[in-house]
């Protein structure tokens, strides 16, 4: 098992959305980066990503990793938010049969998953329909 | 640079091999590949193995296995990159034997992926993907592809049934391969029932858990044409990378890392994708082959569908696409994998294909890749 300093320092980025961006071709990056892959720029300022977007593709989870037993079949999602950024994540409160390319989400802040019986709780990021 | 011929190839029957262990099945094939080739030595070998340390808790496998092989002092290496280690490993070997630093190599790879449960080889395998951006949030491999199946079924309109297709084809063909895990067929139906995994993908659209081991004798040309068999050159090589989170591509349905790959494999060996005759392609599920095909320029963009509907990828087809069972179901022992495919093009190239001889076949592609697309190895390989 990871020592918590694993999970601790993604804080910024699962709690908080923290992205950066490239200030030279305005490419916005999540999880930040140190260097824009796009034109080699090391020169990136802290932003934050878009809060809404849209269901570009999904899945059921009926077969799931051993930390997520207790909850499948869950759906996951990526979805492209507002601002052009593309990111992973589960996609809950939505009935199954409701799931399209297309739909729009928000992002709300969630429990992911317990470590064991004894161990941290992880929190971060899901999608729910944006009504 | 030397060219290079592939003069030996050797593999045994893979499956759940409970009684053998990773070195016994390693090996095995390296022994056959050597016999095959009728060298008295080699100088050097690298072995394509993605994850031994979680699959039988040993790093370090390189000078084991070449200990256990009997050499056990010769430089020996293990390559990663996740399922495309074994087409890793067969570009390294190229590199060596093409710059002169060595005549004699053997290339590789193994994986041993029973001796733990379902649960820790979904761990094993999922490290292929980023743990911090798609693992923490539930993703499975077959969630991955399940992912890029449904991208490519709304923006393509590829369908459901195309992709048991795939399967179908592939277990025929497997149903002829005395080295395949799976010698049975299955039917479109078949697929179609079978226990959902990550929507649109059932067990049946799914490579399984292998134990098993493929190995190969490279030498110069010069020196291949003093032996008594058929010289198989290889004439392009080419690997390449792309983003390992399948959000941060621009197009899901679009495998970058393996059109790179082709176009710089193309462009060594001067051939173009109507020049082949024979493909072994990557389907770790079968959406990836059909991703695979318009990566390569076998079939445009979104129509890789219904090229295997219409029987297009069959061995008797134009465009034959594993012959060997692929992984689906010749097995998919993941660090393996790469040099299977080099084997079996090798066989064909030879005419020693048997039942899943293409006919006349002289040109074969291989195509390796690892996690959902991030890393991408081909190889081309034509018969002198």
């Amino acid at each position: 098992m990871s020592t918590p300093s694993r999970y601790w320092r993604e804080i910024p980025q699962r709690y908080r959305l923290e992205a950066n961006m490239c200030e030279k071709c305005g490419k916005k990056f999540f999880p930040p980066r140190l260097v824009c892959p796009e034109c080699g720029n090391r020169d990136l300022k802290k932003t934050k990503i878009a809060e809404k977007g849209e269901i570009i593709s999904y899945t059921i989870i009926r077969v799931p990793p051993t930390q997520f037993k207790d909850q499948a079949p869950y759906a996951i999602g990526v979805v492209k938010l507002d601002d052009g950024v593309q990111i992973m994540g589960q996609i809950v409160d939505c009935d199954f049969e409701d799931l399209e390319v297309g739909k729009r989400v928000k992002i709300e802040f969630r429990k992911i998953y317990k470590v064991g019986h004894s161990g941290i709780l992880c929190y971060g990021y899901k999608f729910v329909p944006d009504l | 640079m030397r060219e290079v011929a592939v003069i030996g190839i050797g593999m045994t029957k893979w499956g759940e091999l409970w009684e053998k262990s990773l070195r016994d099945i390693y090996v095995e094939t390296a022994l056959k590949a050597i016999d095959d080739s009728g060298v008295d030595h080699i100088d050097s070998m690298y072995i394509g193995s993605m994850s031994p340390g979680i699959f039988v808790g040993q790093e370090h496998i390189a000078s084991l296995l070449a200990d256990y092989l009997g050499y056990p002092h010769i430089p020996s290496t293990r390559v990663e990159t996740a399922c495309a280690s074994g087409g890793l490993a067969m570009r390294l070997g190229l590199m060596e034997v093409a710059s002169g630093m060595n005549d004699i190599v053997l290339v590789s790879g193994v994986e041993k992926m029973t001796d733990v449960g379902g649960d820790e080889a979904t761990y094993a395998l999922g490290t292929a993907a980023d743990q911090e951006y798609e693992c923490y949030h539930g993703v499975t491999f077959p969630g991955l592809y399940a992912l890029i199946a449904v991208a490519h079924m709304h923006k393509y309109g590829t369908t459901r049934k195309q992709l048991a297709e795939v399967a179908v084809k592939n277990h025929k063909n497997g149903s002829k391969n005395p080295i395949a895990q799976f010698q049975f067929e299955v039917t479109v139906d078949d697929v179609l029932n079978s226990v959902k995994i990550a929507d649109p993908l059932r067990i049946l659209d799914c490579s399984p858990i292998t134990d098993g081991s493929a190995a190969a004798i490279i030498c110069p040309v010069e020196m291949a044409r003093k032996m008594n068999k058929p010289v198989i050159k290889v004439i392009g090589s080419g690997h390449a990378t792309d983003a390992i989170a399948i959000s941060q591509r621009k197009d899901m349905t679009w495998l970058e890392s393996t059109y790179r790959a082709a176009q710089s494999a193309y462009k060594m060996a001067d051939k173009k994708p109507s020049d082949i005759d024979v493909f072994e392609a990557h389907d770790c599920f079968t959406i990836a082959e059909l991703c695979v095909m318009e990566a390569l320029g076998i079939v445009d963009k979104g129509k890789s569908g219904e090229a295997v509907e219409g029987g297009r990828t069959a061995v008797d087809g134009d465009i034959p696409v594993n012959p060997s069972g692929g992984l689906k179901s010749k097995g998919h022992p993941v660090g393996a994998t790469g040099i299977a495919q080099i084997v079996e093009i090798v066989k064909q190239l030879r005419g020693e294909a048997e039942e899943r001889q293409v006919e006349g076949a002289r040109i074969g592609l291989t195509q390796n890749m690892g996690g959902s697309g991030a890393s991408s190895v081909v190889h081309i390989f034509e018969r002198e």
